[in-house]
């Protein structure tokens, strides 16, 4: 990956706020993207990645906050600083009617640029492998070309901020595998705004990570930091001498988030991963329902268990 | 103004590239031709004139026009791509201009192919070339006024036959608002109000060689507003 500027933003958003009749979309959310990093956008569907996404583009206007791209404020600016910007929708949408030529030429000219439109067609169909379709229609082409074409549309005028909004979604393995393997070449030239609820993408991609849930801001910082750290919380895995139930029941005491389950359990003993301030609490609850620890280990934690307990806390708080 | 000619020649280039083009290029003249020597009295009369050949065009248009204007708009909704044109560096105005260009460029194309009509007649006899020529321009402006608010009812649905229909069943109405007028029991000032707004009256004396500054401005006027609508409901998209 391009080596991330966290002094220079590319994107920086302040109380972003949007609503769709009674719906809050986006309830204040803040975040940055430094030029160079790849952030991940990352929330579960209806977290409000599309709504911020839409008002960073500018297809959109927020209800309230304000939207800075690479310092000027995208809200007031005029189309000059979305030439800076190369975006691929969700659901990707194109002309079915065109070429992948015409839609490339078209979109080169869309974004006001002039001369040399054959060269520049010519590298972005180089760049993300177009070359077996370039005559072929839109509607004539394979869901994983159109997707690459897509991505040529965001890529034809060379932008500095690539903002992707669930690239791979609907594609087969391979073709998740092959986009994947663009968008990474892509942030090792770019700064990459890309949302997604695959986690596994986050890992293998992201520099950088903002979590939504119910369009609020949960979490932002490194990869590195959110998978560790949670507002001075840290995860634990808890072995006990009991069934589930028992475990669940001095969870619940202990007023811990359960992230993971998933360990296997025997009559015995149960397991589970969970978030809490610090061993204490387990440990006092343990000895109140007289059952014997047999583990409680502090655990580096993965994205997917970030993921799940923030998003899923309040159901899950046990 | 770019950006403009960059829409209307895609809108150009979907027409031609599709068969739906051609069979309005070709339709379309047949069937005013059809209307003309054969349902009307154009060998009866055994006159040279056009003047039942244009009496047909604010029907022809009210049907026509909306057929060429129903998708730009509605397609762009149901594919997503509107939402890809609001990302691009381009006007609202931009946006709306070049499909309005596009979308006249087709009525030209559309008309200059009944050019067949006149050429016969004056074939046959003595043909008074101004009058044919402002009753072309006549129908010209009628079919911008036609396209513009086409265009208007197409940003406002992602359904393309809605939006034909909506437009032709506007477009006939706003035809026979002076036969409303006629009615016994509409107010004087009311009747006065509905002759002003009627397509028909307006091209009527179009057709018959008559360049009014009163019906070319109420044709620009029409036009301009159904133009400035169409923005505004792009522009209210944007903060949907």
């Amino acid at each position: 990956m391009m080596s991330p500027d966290s002094s220079v933003l590319a994107v920086k958003v302040q109380g972003l706020k949007k609503s769709y009749g009674s719906i809050a979309a986006l309830q204040g959310v803040d975040f940055e993207a430094p030029v160079g990093a790849v952030t991940a956008f990352l929330g579960p569907n209806g977290a409000g990645k599309t709504t911020a996404i839409r008002i960073l583009t500018g297809s959109l206007l927020p209800d309230a906050g304000s939207v800075h791209l690479f310092g000027a404020d995208a809200l007031r600016s005029g189309q000059d600083l979305k030439k800076r910007v190369g975006y691929l929708p969700e659901n990707n949408p194109l002309w079915p009617e065109m070429t992948v030529e015409e839609t490339l030429a078209f979109a080169w000219s869309a974004q006001g640029r002039v001369g040399h439109k054959m060269s520049a067609v010519e590298r972005v169909v180089v760049s993300v492998g177009l070359e077996p379709v370039f005559r072929r229609r839109i509607q004539e082409c394979s869901k994983g070309f159109r997707q690459r074409v897509g991505l040529a549309q965001a890529l034809i005028h060379d932008p500095e901020l690539v903002i992707l909004d669930e690239p791979t979604n609907g594609l087969d393995p391979l073709q998740v595998i092959q986009i994947r393997e663009l968008v990474r070449e892509l942030g090792r030239q770019k700064t990459v705004l890309l949302t997604t609820h695959v986690l596994p993408e986050v890992e293998a991609l992201a520099d950088r990570v903002v979590l939504l849930h119910e369009g609020k801001k949960v979490v932002e910082g490194t990869l590195a930091e959110v998978t560790s750290v949670k507002a001075g919380q840290q995860q634990f895995k808890v072995t006990v001498n009991g069934s589930e139930e028992d475990l669940k029941s001095m969870l619940a005491t202990a007023g811990v988030t359960r992230l993971e389950s998933g360990f296997p359990s025997s009559s015995a003993q149960a397991s589970a991963v969970v978030l809490a301030d610090g061993g204490q609490e387990i440990f006092e609850a343990a000895v109140k329902h007289d059952l014997v620890l047999l583990e409680l280990a502090p655990r580096s934690g993965t994205l997917e268990s970030l993921f799940y307990g923030l998003t899923q806390a309040e159901g899950l708080h046990v | 103004m770019y950006n403009i000619l960059l829409f209307a020649k895609r809108e150009l280039r979907v027409f031609v590239d599709t068969p739906v083009g051609y069979v309005v290029l070709a339709v379309f003249p047949a069937t005013m031709a059809a209307l003309f020597f054969l349902a009307g009295s154009f060998f009866a009369e055994s006159e040279a004139t056009l003047r039942n050949f244009f009496t047909w065009m604010p029907i022809a248009m009210a049907l026509l026009v909306p057929a060429l204007t129903m998708r730009m708009w509605s397609e762009e909704i149901r594919e997503g791509t509107e939402e890809l044109l609001l990302t691009w560096p381009i006007r609202l105005r931009e946006l709306v201009l070049g499909k309005f260009l596009g979308a006249l460029s087709l009525l030209f194309l559309t008309l200059l192919a009944t050019a067949m009509i006149p050429m016969t007649v004056a074939y046959l006899g003595d043909v008074d070339g101004g009058v044919v020529l402002a009753g072309y321009c006549g129908t010209f402006l009628l079919g911008a006024v036609c396209a513009s608010l086409g265009l208007l009812l197409s940003s406002l649905t992602r359904n393309q036959i809605v939006a034909w229909l909506s437009s032709a069943a506007i477009l006939i109405a706003l035809n026979l608002l002076g036969l409303a007028a006629t009615a016994r029991s509409i107010p004087p000032s009311l009747a006065h109000a509905l002759e002003t707004l009627d397509l028909g009256l307006h091209f009527y004396s179009m057709s018959r060689g008559v360049i009014d500054a009163a019906d070319l401005l109420f044709f620009l006027g029409l036009t301009l507003f159904f133009l400035v609508c169409n923005g505004l409901v792009l522009e209210r998209r944007l903060r949907r």
